[in-house]
């Protein structure tokens, strides 16, 4: 498992995602937004959104949706 | 203060609720049926002479001393094995009766050493005061003839002495092995008078199958079986009774004293976790906190590659608050962070917690519940509301069927495994899912049912096979689940647990686990009668750590095991304060009482009392330190009690993470292995010299109680308040009790928690509030504290650390009964003598492969590290599985351990990693750097150590 932290968070949030697959999509991508929000540190949270805003190359599409809906909630 | 006598009521309780009236010695009394005489008397204050009887031991009628007589039977029948009759009139003191008395006596006194004034037993021995109580002035028979009072003296054991010719064949030390500790690790070799007690097959104890829990020296009414420290200080004066600081079962012992010195540690009969028994860490292992080791001076150093210089606590806490005010001027209120420690008080780990949010002004805290339960906190939160266990540990004696998950209960939390081998040799079953065949699997009179061993990581597989046979078969509790859980959930759980691929079938290629014994444990746990689950840290350390606590939660939901006694889901927690330093606030996102920080009305009840505004954001995890501090915006943490650097996994990562901090305070009894990185050393404070609360793991409040003054000057928590002080955010209090007070004003499942409370109950089971003022033992009877129980769908992901060609074995770690976590106290006291070092178990055929031979030294390598250790051949673990412990510094074991993590928690996954094991000569590159580091970073100048 690499190191890189920009990697290590995208590696982290898709295994949240993954926990909610089994889950119908928008639940599944709502739970992984609330645990994200809940749980990480807001740097991390800055991190992933840096990730993101250059593609989040690497992300499930539960892990993408889940973080552009706390990017979105936080703009709001 | 004087020592507390416990009475010794002869023979146990009875249970029975119906009640029998006699007439003893003129008296009358009414006890339960099936009460001993010998116990109505004791009720009655009437001590019959014994000596073959004590209540921790059913009664066994061979010592003839507690002979009586009741009116309108013939003879004299022993007390202890004549259970009372309604209306029967008995007599324990005749004529008669003395005579007997007298005579028995005289014959054990026959054959008695009579040394008693220089005997390590004089004045604690029942021998000597029951010759005093029959009145025995002489023995007529002399010594000349054949006797055993030359025989010689067994001093094998680290801790006790076998004196031979101080025994008077009671039996008592076998019973004890047998019904208490369930070892049966004694007998009586010989016949007629070559009757001896043996251990094993007349060996010396140390070697024999004994593990030392003490049960043997507590029953033993002669100095035969006696500590060595009565013979080396002598008997004690007063005692106080306290709490163990090793695992999370949270023994009661009396901590009897001579002056300021500990004499011994007797497990407490009224103690509601262990009831009177012991294991060897907690009765005997206690040295270390004497040991020379200690640091008791505060030390500080402006780099790791200087030696330490010994300060006052002045100056320490000074540089400690000067640095992290700078490093948070300079990179910011959230550069700096702290870890509770579940080896302290919950006053202890409270106040730092209070700390790092109140003075530090952030919530980066975190506690080493992160690498062992938090996935039980989250699993158990999600699915019934509470992070938390259901049970007490009485719960098992009402248990019909036991299901045992990743925990090894006989190694790790031995005096609960003592209490449920008892269970399991009254007939209860036992289901053990473990990679590992451990010693409950089968050991004298126990059998398991079945025993899955299931490939390492697969735990959510099987566990949700286990519930798909539940449900294709029809054993769901149906009537519970409509009460109880919400029933939607249910069924799409139902449905999706129900689909093929769940099957026992379907999975057993990843479980390896053979189909038939999955249906046939499942179907013996949903219709067993009372099912309970214990689990530990064989569920939690995995990447699916918290799916399998959920997991585990759907199952006992849906066969109604849940909410009422004898049923449950338990886990076994590691530590002895794991539960309380998780109440107390020690996780980053929740303040005491699980509650999350950005919920505004909690914050604003501890914002009003502690008079700062906290922060609404979540902190760092423990792992997410390391990565922070690795990037460079993590600068500063403060440790109490822990070692990260040895417990946590992946060890360069961590070793990466402290280098990279430019303050790293360390607060321990030692200088451990973290801190080789630190800047800053608090000395710490050991168990018996501070006063406080631990809660364990069936969320039980005890009190600890300080028996000597601290070596290093203060308590823990005082030095956590010098450093508040120190950082501008007061902190004035003068006892425990007080923080004790302010914990249960902003806690709402401890608002009846004080200390006058636990003084006069002994101990309470939050929550403790005014719906439940004396304590909750069983949780969620009548409907779960979320409400409805929610079922949360489990799919299997297996795990990305994979075996191949380069690491073809699957290494899983834990831990052994004489040693504890990363050994920093069990390696500084006699225990050594069972573990002296870790070492490599591996399979016979592995082994073979590669050339291996027993007792051969290996290197052990993963995609993470390599570490080199002995090896040894066992049939515990099966082909292509390895196992050690990561109990010695010297090998490491976490160098190889990854830092794949709990995909909730980010609880490391140390129970999978592949591996690879060759023949080795010697000690790894890493093994001797880090020696080098660890030997100069140990250096105290020499002109401030004089």
């Amino acid at each position: 498992m690499s190191h890189s932290t920009a990697e290590k968070l995208v590696y982290m949030a898709n295994q949240i995602a993954t926990a909610f697959s089994a889950q119908k999509h928008a639940e599944a991508v709502e739970a992984t937004r609330i645990h994200i929000q809940k749980f990480w540190d807001p740097r991390m949270r800055s991190k992933i959104a840096e990730h993101i805003a250059h593609g989040g190359e690497g992300l499930s599409p539960i892990a993408k949706e889940a973080l552009e809906g706390l990017q979105a909630a936080k703009a709001a | 203060m004087s020592l507390v006598h416990e009475i010794d009521y002869g023979t146990p309780a009875s249970k029975s609720e119906k009640l029998v009236s006699l007439t003893i010695d003129g008296m009358s009394v009414t006890v339960p049926e099936g009460t001993s005489i010998m116990r109505a008397a004791m009720e009655l204050g009437n001590q019959i002479p014994k000596l073959c009887a004590t209540d921790m031991l059913e009664s066994f009628g061979s010592c003839r001393l507690c002979l009586i007589e009741i009116e309108g039977r013939n003879g004299t029948p022993a007390s202890c094995t004549t259970p009372v009759a309604e209306g029967i009139v008995v007599k324990t003191q005749t004529e008669r009766l003395k005579q007997i008395r007298k005579g028995v006596m005289e014959l054990y006194i026959s054959d008695h050493p009579l040394d008693c004034l220089t005997c390590s037993a004089n004045g604690d021995c029942e021998l000597q005061d029951m010759a005093g109580v029959v009145g025995l002035r002489d023995v007529r028979y002399g010594y000349e003839g054949e006797n055993h009072t030359k025989l010689g003296k067994d001093e094998s054991n680290p801790y006790f002495t076998y004196e031979q010719s101080k025994c008077i064949v009671c039996n008592r030390c076998v019973r004890a092995c047998e019904e208490v500790q369930g070892t049966f690790a004694l007998t009586i070799s010989g016949r007629g008078f070559g009757s001896r007690v043996s251990p094993g097959m007349d060996e010396p104890f140390l070697t024999s199958e004994c593990v030392s829990c003490g049960a043997c020296v507590q029953a033993c009414p002669t100095a035969t079986l006696n500590e060595k420290a009565m013979y080396d200080i002598g008997t004690p004066e007063h005692s106080v009774v306290t709490t163990c600081a090793y695992c999370g079962v949270g023994c009661t012992f009396k901590a009897e004293m001579r002056g300021d010195e500990l004499v011994r540690m007797v497990p407490y009969k009224d103690g509601k976790a262990n009831r009177g028994h012991s294991c060897v860490k907690g009765r005997f292992a206690y040295g270390y906190a004497a040991h020379q080791d200690r640091i008791l001076k505060p030390m500080i150093r402006s780099s790791i590659h200087e030696p330490w210089k010994e300060v006052t606590y002045e100056e320490a806490i000074a540089y400690a608050a000067s640095e992290f005010k700078r490093i948070q001027e300079k990179y910011g209120k959230r550069a700096v962070g702290g870890i509770t420690s579940s080896r302290c008080t919950n006053e202890e780990t409270y106040l730092v917690q209070k700390l790092i949010r109140g003075g530090f002004g952030n919530n980066n805290v975190d506690t080493c519940a992160r690498v062992c339960h938090s996935p039980t906190g989250y699993g158990l939160s999600q699915t019934y509301g509470t992070s938390a266990g259901t049970q007490d540990f009485d719960s098992v004696e009402e248990t019909d069927v036991v299901l045992i998950i990743g925990a090894n209960p006989t190694d790790g939390h031995p005096v609960f495994g003592s209490r449920l081998k008892k269970r399991l040799r009254e007939g209860a079953k036992l289901i053990v899912v473990d990679p590992r065949r451990t010693d409950i699997v089968r050991s004298p009179h126990i059998e398991a049912s079945y025993h899955l061993p299931l490939k390492p990581g697969t735990n959510v597989a099987i566990v949700t096979a286990l519930a798909h046979v539940v449900v294709t078969e029809g054993l769901v509790n149906e009537q519970f689940v409509r009460e109880r859980c919400d029933w939607d959930e249910f069924q799409d759980w139902a449905a999706f647990v129900a689909d093929e691929r769940h099957s026992p079938e379907a999975v057993e290629k990843y479980t390896g686990v053979d189909p038939a014994l999955v249906r046939g444990a499942a179907r013996l746990y949903a219709t067993g009668g009372n099912g309970s689950i214990y689990y530990g840290l064989g569920v939690t350390e995995h990447s699916q750590g918290s799916t399998t606590v959920m997991a585990i939660a759907n199952l006992a939901m849906a066969t109604g095991n849940v909410g009422r006694n004898g049923v449950g889901v338990n886990p076994l927690r590691g530590q002895n304060n794991v539960q309380g330093s998780c109440d107390m606030g020690s996780f980053p996102h929740e303040l005491p009482g699980y509650r999350h920080v950005s919920d505004d009305a909690t914050r604003s009840t501890f914002e009003a009392l502690w008079g700062v505004p906290l922060d609404d954001e979540p902190g760092l995890r423990i792992p997410n330190m390391f990565d922070a501090a690795v990037d460079g915006t993590f600068k500063g943490l403060y440790v109490q009690g822990e070692d990260i650097l040895q417990s946590d996994p992946d060890t360069k990562h961590v070793s990466a993470g402290l280098a990279g901090l430019e303050c790293l305070i360390v607060q321990d009894l030692f200088l451990n292995e973290t801190a080789n990185y630190a800047h800053i050393f608090l000395p710490g404070c050991s168990f018996l010299e501070k006063d406080g609360t631990f809660t364990n793991a069936e969320r039980r409040i005890q009190r600890i109680r300080k028996v000597m003054a601290p070596k290093n000057g203060y308590a823990d928590w005082e030095v956590t308040q010098l450093l508040a002080n120190a950082l501008g955010f007061p902190m004035t209090y003068t006892h425990p009790s007080q923080i004790m007070d302010e914990i249960a004003a902003l806690t709402p499942t401890f608002t009846g928690v004080n200390y006058a409370k636990l003084d006069e109950l002994g101990s309470v089971q939050w929550p403790c509030n005014d719906e439940a003022p004396e304590g909750t033992p069983i949780m969620h009877i009548g409907g779960f504290v979320r409400g409805k129980g929610k079922f949360v769908l489990t799919e299997y992901v297996p795990t990305d650390e994979k075996t191949g060609p380069r690491f073809p074995l699957l290494l899983t770690t834990g831990r052994i009964l004489s040693q504890y976590n990363v050994g920093a106290q069990t390696r500084r006291t006699a225990n050594v003598a069972w573990h002296p070092e870790d070492v490599l178990e591996i399979h016979a055929h592995d082994a073979e492969n590669r050339g291996i031979r027993d007792g051969d030294f290996v290197k052990l390598d993963s995609r993470a590290g390599s570490t080199s250790l002995k090896a040894v051949i066992s049939d515990r673990v099966a082909p292509g599985v390895v196992y050690t412990t990561f109990h010695h510094p010297v090998t490491q074991a976490n160098v190889v351990t990854t830092d794949y993590s709990d995909w909730a928690t980010n609880c490391p996954e140390y129970k999978v990693t592949a591996v690879q094991v060759s023949p080795s000569n010697g000690p790894t590159q890493w093994q001797e750097d880090y020696e080098n580091l660890s030997r100069t970073s140990r250096r105290i100048a020499a002109e401030a150590a004089e």
